[in-house]
């Protein structure tokens, strides 16, 4: 991992393709990110989105192609998938916190765990994080106790623990009631401002057009269209990405 | 807390119609209509006839004579009576060792610390015990309330892991204990396991095989589960052979087989330790399939969270998936624990005394004939207090854990 290698493209997918079966789910999908970069992925359902951005922690295995991240292979040695997960946090659609832990636990099980951290100081930083997404007060509640919004903000807490390079995000508002939408991406809003390179499947174009550096089209497994949000918004080349647009704006 | 606006009005109040009382009661459950209140007294008249019947041979007719005169052999087997101070030691021990472990666990003296509390006094007052048992008794209650009290001042940071190896350690001395050490003629001369019985027995296999089945159950479970295909071919070939398989069957295997797959010169394995090798073997293929269904309660994205996280497998398994695994199938595993319990029975059918056993020698014995009646439903008594007590700590335990709350 040296510096100049590293520090220009964080991530690099060349030629990705995944198969689930017979489907084939990805074909050839390029994408390069730069660091501190916020890259935005739209696309309708079943295009690959999910797919693609959890290969980039090894949820799901590439078949083709190949995957750096922060210098590191994505290949089957377990070494380099484990730490490629540590430096790549991921927030779910469906929040995933651990139920039979509170919020505090849930924050700090992994720094303590597999970064070896000592208790207290993995209080300390959780409490810092929870501060961070505006919800100190819930340290001691268990997830189930909390609103769909509330968790959500835990689940970021509990990926920023780990102090991690990238953040990926894969529908982290798709869940959510309407009115607790906003809160979800402010936190997201406030994070890419600090400088996190961030990866985001959204559905929600008014973050993608306010934050993003970059989105990425993606249609039936492939990358069809890559750009700045100004040039998506008002000059889509495209004929699947206009089609896209004008369904859902 | 917000509550609707406006000022209080008869809309606010609980009809009179729909306020508790026993009348109000009565009428809307048992006499609603005529159908009712026809099978409320027909049931009535029935309860009441079994009732009669069962209370008039109780009190009129059993011979409860035997109980007290074999007491120490229900309680006991042929354990020698020369030695009897080594089980109250032991009992005493266990009265020390519960009041530090509540200390340390749940730290206050609430509703089930009384019961517990209560019951050496309780048995104080059954009416034939002699005065020394009276006294062994006392001093089982101030053993405990003296370990509650001492636990209070200690030092200790870890209490979960400090009550854990409290308890192995009295688990290792309680075996010392019964077993003995030194020669024949030495302070605690060794007693042979064969000559332990009745409800000792009984509890000692039970709890026995409940702890040493778990954790195998666990493993045999999260092998199902594995994807090594060796381990998994074996644990399954293991768990459906075993569950294909009458628990008799096995203990009858274990009485003959055993000693024939133990490499030759390997010291006769005592009787009791092979039943209790077979019980251990057959509960755990069944705690295995429990726990795989609690396994397979937990969703996928539990794992995915885990992972994202960096945690390795095993770290995943210790910390998220057997965790919540576990909690869910608790009022199964404890259905199984107390079947295993009622099961160990089936020991006195391969020679062994536990309480079953005793009860079939008391009965063949001429100065107790037709006394059946009384001591099986003594030892059926018996058993209802114990299975009762673990399916009642079992709900207080799913409480506590808030299973299906969270």
């Amino acid at each position: 991992m040296s510096e100049n290698a590293t520090a220009e493209e964080i991530i690099i997918c060349q030629d990705v393709c995944k198969w689930f079966g017979d489907f084939q789910a990805l074909k050839d999908c390029s994408l390069r990110v730069k660091a501190r970069e916020v890259v935005v992925i739209i696309g309708p359902s079943g295009s690959g989105k999910s797919t693609f951005i959890r290969c980039i922690n090894r949820l799901e295995e590439h078949q083709a192609g190949d995957i750096i991240v922060d210098g590191i292979p994505l290949t089957r040695d377990v070494r380099n998938i484990e730490q490629i997960r540590s430096e790549a946090g991921m927030v779910f659609q469906q929040f995933n916190l651990f139920p039979h832990l509170t919020v505090l636990e849930n924050i700090t099980l992994a720094p303590i765990q597999v970064r070896k951290m000592k208790k207290e100081e993995a209080q300390e930083t959780a409490m810092g994080l929870l501060n961070r997404v505006g919800i100190p007060e819930q340290a001691d509640k268990y997830p189930g106790q909390l609103s769909g919004g509330q968790q959500q903000r835990v689940a970021i807490a509990r990926s920023l623990a780990m102090s991690p390079k990238i953040m990926l995000f894969d529908e982290p508002t798709s869940a959510l009631d309407p009115e607790m939408i906003k809160e979800v991406l402010d936190v997201m809003q406030e994070l890419a401002e600090s400088g996190m390179t961030m990866l985001v499947v959204t559905h929600e174009m008014g973050f993608a057009r306010e934050v993003a550096d970059r989105i990425v089209f993606m249609d039936g497994g492939e990358i069809m269209e890559v750009g700045t949000p100004e040039h998506f918004f008002t000059n889509a080349q495209h004929e699947r990405t206009k089609l896209f647009l004008s369904q859902i704006l | 807390m917000t509550t609707a606006a406006g000022t209080p009005s008869d809309r606010s109040v609980l009809p009179a119609t729909e306020r508790y009382t026993v009348l109000g009661w009565l009428r809307r459950n048992l006499f609603s209509d005529l159908l009712n209140s026809l099978l409320t007294i027909v049931a009535l008249a029935f309860v009441f006839f079994i009732a009669r019947l069962l209370l008039r041979w109780a009190f009129v007719n059993a011979e409860w004579g035997v109980i007290p005169a074999n007491f120490n052999l229900i309680m006991r087997g042929q354990y020698p009576a020369v030695e009897a101070w080594r089980l109250w030691l032991i009992i005493y021990l266990l009265g020390a060792v519960v009041g530090v472990m509540w200390r340390l666990i749940s730290g206050q003296f609430s509703g089930a610390a009384r019961v517990l509390i209560a019951i050496p006094f309780v048995l104080m007052l059954i009416p034939f015990f002699s005065m020394g048992t009276r006294l062994n008794l006392l001093i089982t209650a101030v053993a405990s309330g003296v370990g509650y009290a001492i636990a209070g001042y200690l030092p200790i940071q870890r209490r979960g892991r400090a009550a854990a190896y409290l308890l192995l350690a009295y688990l290792l001395v309680m075996l010392i204990l019964l077993r003995g050490v030194g020669a024949e003629e030495g302070p605690m001369p060794p007693v042979q396991p064969i000559l332990w019985g009745g409800l000792l027995l009984s509890l000692l296999l039970a709890f026995f095989g409940i702890t040493l089945s778990f954790p195998l159950g666990v493993l045999l479970a999260l092998g199902r589960q594995s994807k090594l295909p060796a381990i998994r071919v074996i644990s399954v070939v293991y768990i459906e052979f075993i569950r294909g398989v009458p628990l008799i069957s096995l203990l009858f295997m274990g009485q003959v087989m055993l000693q024939l797959f133990l490499p030759d010169g390997f010291p006769l394995v005592d009787r009791v330790l092979r039943a209790l090798v077979a019980i251990t073997l057959f509960s755990a293929a069944y705690t295995a399939e429990n726990v795989r269904g609690g396994l397979q309660s937990i969703s996928r994205g539990q794992y995915e969270a885990a992972q994202a996280l960096g945690l390795s497998t095993y770290q995943s398994t210790m910390h998220i998936i057997l965790p919540q695994a576990l909690r869910a199938v608790i009022p199964v595993l404890v259905g199984q624990f107390i079947s295993l319990f009622k099961d160990t029975t089936l020991v006195a059918l391969v020679g062994i005394f536990d309480l079953l056993g005793i009860a079939r020698t008391i009965i063949a014995n001429p100065d107790w004939l037709g006394t059946q009646p009384e001591v099986f439903a003594f030892i059926a008594v018996l058993f209802w207090i114990f299975s009762y007590s673990m399916s009642y700590a079992s709900r207080r335990i799913e409480q506590r854990l808030g299973v299906g709350e969270r």
